[in-house]
Parts: structure tokens; C-alpha cells; sequence
């Protein structure tokens, strides 16, 4: 030290006379404190980063690491279900689809089904009229042609009596008229 | 005027303990390390702030090159190598403010950092591969009669790594700061001289400047060159065979 000293004091001399000055880095009586203190810093400093820096700060790269790393996954879980709901909502879709239409179908079916038995209904109806109406006109028919035979002899003995002055006999009329008749 | 030399003396403080300035700016750079770092993750925020995100990039920066030198396995050697980053990268960049001391401008201090370095390896080296890190010296390969030569040569390479390691780190700080001091120790005799020669003084102040800006260059490269060579170094302790 005392040697640092004295070099020290030449350097403060006026001229500063460089031959005088001990170069300080091979001036080897510094070494020992150097090195004591060198070796007391870079413990202390190599202790207080590898137990108090470097965990707190690879942990926070790490946590964010691991942070992004969830959120990208929960992501992907969550694409992953949009995906599966999309397809779901496509078949249930498909499915309705497939259902209304055999509802559609079905309904349709019934429907003519229902449209027929009725027009069958009105029809078998219709002809039953019809055919009552038919009837009833044979009906009349045979009761007015019975009827004609009356007239035609009530008109015959009519007629003969205004020819005559005297009613003919029924019998006669009759016979007369079945002859014409045939 | 003050010899460009004065800046690297030795100056006691306390001189029981041998509490020197050198010690000082030791501690102020170790205080800086922690300090900063613990300052700027206080937060521990997920995104970080400008601070933090410097001390991210910092300890990035040194996990890849160790990685990188080393692989995987070299993660061990982590706390040991951003220290030895950090301490540097620090007590360089302090050293750049005027009147401050600049710790790796010694050679004992380059030296002990560089011999830590290489002891590391040695002791590691043989503590995990046993005699089998001696094969760091014998290069596969190599023909029967040539390999006296190779050890020799090897064992010479690996013996002098300490020394280049140390002196390149020593030296670059030591050249930088006495060109500073040589530059700016111009400007003042220039002016002191009086007339014409007066208005030459900006020149050499123009000089300083420029060198200022290299050796912050200097400051932060050697710190990076002294960690990549660290990382070397350390992977021969991991993996001996070449």
C-alpha cells in the first residue's frame, strides 16, 4: 500500500515525469486485495442471482411460457367444440330436414288418402240418388202408361157415345183397345 | 497533466481491510447487477414493462449463447455464466463514466475470472468423465506416430486459453481507456498552448467522441466474447470427446 501510495503522490507531480510511474496493473502487492475482494463480490453477487434474480426471472418467462401455452390449448379444446357443435347442429339439421319431410309425406298421404275415401263417399251417394232417381222415374212411368190404358178407354167410350148417343160397353171397349194395342 | 496511466491506480479506501476503490466499483457493480434486476422484476408482469423486458432479454440472450455453445445440459452452468456476463457487461459500462475505475482494466481481476472459468472446466471435466476428459487431448482420428504432437499442441492450446481469455478482456479495456485519456489530454494541451494551435483543439475532442462510442462498443463486445469463449470452454467439460 505504501508503495501505491508514493506512486500516487509521483503522479500528482507537476510534469508528471511518466518514467516514475509503476504500470498499476502489474503493481503486484494490489493483487492480494484485489482478489479478496474480487472473490468476496463475485460469491455474493453469483449467490444473489442464482438464488434471488434468476428464479424470479425465469419464472416469469416460464409462467408465461406456460401461460400461453394453456391459452393456445384452451383454444384448440374450444375450436375443437365449435367444430363438434357445428356438426352436431349439421346433423340435427339434416335429421329435422329428413323428418319434416317424411312428416310432409305422411301428411300428404293422409290427406289424399282422407280426400278420396270421401270423394268415394259422395260418389257411391251421388250414384245411389242417381239411381233412386231412376227408379222413380220407371216408377212413374209404369204408373203413367198404366194410366194411359184408363184414358185411352175413357176417351173410346167418350168418343163412341158422342158418335152414338149411347155408352158402349166397357167389355167392348176393352177388347177393341187390346186389339189395337197388339 | 495527469499521466493517461492515473486512471488505473490502486487507491485505498480503507486500508485495514484493503478496501480499495477497485473493491468500490466491484461492489457498485454487483449492487447495479442485483439492484437493477430485482427493480426491474418487481412486478413480475405477464407483459412486461421496458425494464423488465431488458432483464428478459438479458437473461435470454445468455441462456441461448450458453445453449447454443452447449446444449441443454450446459443449463447447469447458467447462473455461473450470466453472473460472469453480467459482472463484466457491468463493471466494463461503469468503468465509461468519467473518473469512475474500471475493474477489468487489471489484469489479476480479468485473470481470476478467466481462471474460474478454467477451473470449472477441469473440475467438472473430471469429476463427470473421470480420466475420460483427458481424451480432450486426443483428438480421434488422428495417425499413431502424429499424436505426440497433437497432445502437445492441445494441451499448450488448452493451457493458454486462460491467458488469451484474460489478456483479450484486460487489454481492450486497458488500450481504450488510455486512448480516451491520450485524445482528451490533447484537447487540454492544445488549448493550453495558446494560438493557432488553439483551434486545432476541437479535433482531438472529435476524436474522443468517436472513441467514446467504440469503446462502448468494446465494453459491451468483450462481455459478450468473454461469456461466448465461457461457453466454449464449458462444453469440452461437458462432451471431452472432440
Amino acid at each position: 500500500m505504501a508503495q501505491a501510495q508514493t506512486t500516487h503522490a509521483t503522479t500528482e507531480a507537476p510534469g508528471g515525469a511518466h518514467e516514475d510511474i509503476g504500470f498499476p496493473p502489474f503493481e503486484t502487492e494490489t493483487y492480494a486485495g484485489q482478489l479478496l475482494w474480487l472473490a468476496i463480490t463475485f460469491v455474493a453477487l453469483y449467490i444473489l442471482l442464482s438464488r434471488l434474480v434468476l428464479p424470479r426471472l425465469s419464472g416469469i418467462i416460464e409462467n408465461r411460457r406456460a401461460m400461453i401455452a394453456s391459452d393456445l390449448d384452451d383454444a384448440a379444446a374450444m375450436k375443437s367444440r365449435a367444430e363438434e357443435a357445428g356438426t352436431a347442429y349439421e346433423t340435427a339439421l339434416a335429421e329435422a330436414k329428413g323428418r319434416a319431410q317424411a312428416l310432409a309425406q305422411e301428411t300428404r298421404a293422409k290427406l289424399s288418402s282422407e280426400s278420396d275415401v270421401k270423394r268415394k263417399a259422395l260418389e257411391a251417394d251421388l250414384n245411389q240418388r242417381l239411381a233412386d232417381a231412376e227408379a222413380t222415374i220407371t216408377a212413374k212411368k209404369t204408373e203413367a202408361m198404366s194410366h194411359v190404358d184408363a184414358i185411352a178407354r175413357d176417351t173410346a167410350s167418350a168418343i163412341i157415345e158422342r158418335l152414338t148417343g149411347k155408352a158402349p160397353a166397357p167389355q167392348k171397349v176393352e177388347a177393341a183397345l187390346n186389339q189395337i194395342k197388339a | 497533466m495527469a499521466s493517461p496511466i492515473e486512471q488505473f491506480q490502486i487507491k485505498p479506501i480503507i486500508p485495514v481491510i484493503n478496501f480499495t476503490n477497485s473493491s468500490l466499483f466491484m461492489i457498485g457493480a454487483a449492487a447495479v447487477i442485483v439492484g437493477g434486476l430485482l427493480l426491474a422484476t418487481r412486478r413480475r408482469a405477464v407483459v412486461p414493462g421496458r425494464a423488465q423486458s431488458m432483464a428478459e432479454v438479458l437473461h435470454d440472450f445468455v441462456a441461448n449463447t450458453l445453449v447454443d455453445a452447449t446444449g441443454k445440459e450446459g443449463m447447469k452452468f447458467f447462473p455461473l455464466v450470466f453472473s460472469l456476463f453480467m459482472f463484466v457487461l457491468t463493471a466494463n459500462l461503469l468503468g465509461m463514466i468519467p473518473g469512475f475505475f474500471t475493474v477489468t482494466s487489471h489484469i489479476i481481476v480479468t485473470f481470476a475470472l478467466a481462471m474460474l472459468v478454467i477451473g470449472t472446466v477441469v473440475v467438472y471435466g473430471f469429476i463427470k468423465h473421470g480420466t475420460h476428459f483427458l481424451g480432450l487431448f486426443v483428438p480421434s482420428g488422428v495417425p499413431a506416430w502424429l499424436l505426440p504432437f497433437i497432445v502437445v499442441i492441445e494441451l499448450i492450446s488448452f493451457l493458454s486459453r486462460p491467458i488469451s481469455l484474460s489478456l483479450r478482456l484486460f487489454a481492450n479495456m486497458l488500450a481504450g481507456h488510455i486512448a480516451l485519456k491520450v485524445f482528451a489530454g490533447f484537447v487540454v494541451s492544445l488549448l493550453a498552448a495558446g494560438g493557432a494551435l488553439t483551434i486545432l483543439a476541437p479535433l482531438p475532442l472529435l476524436m474522443a467522441v468517436a472513441l467514446m462510442a467504440l469503446e462502448f462498443l468494446v465494453a459491451a463486445l468483450q462481455a459478450y466474447v468473454f461469456t461466448v469463449l465461457t461457453c466454449i470452454y464449458l462444453n469440452d467439460a461437458l462432451h471431452p470427446g472432440h
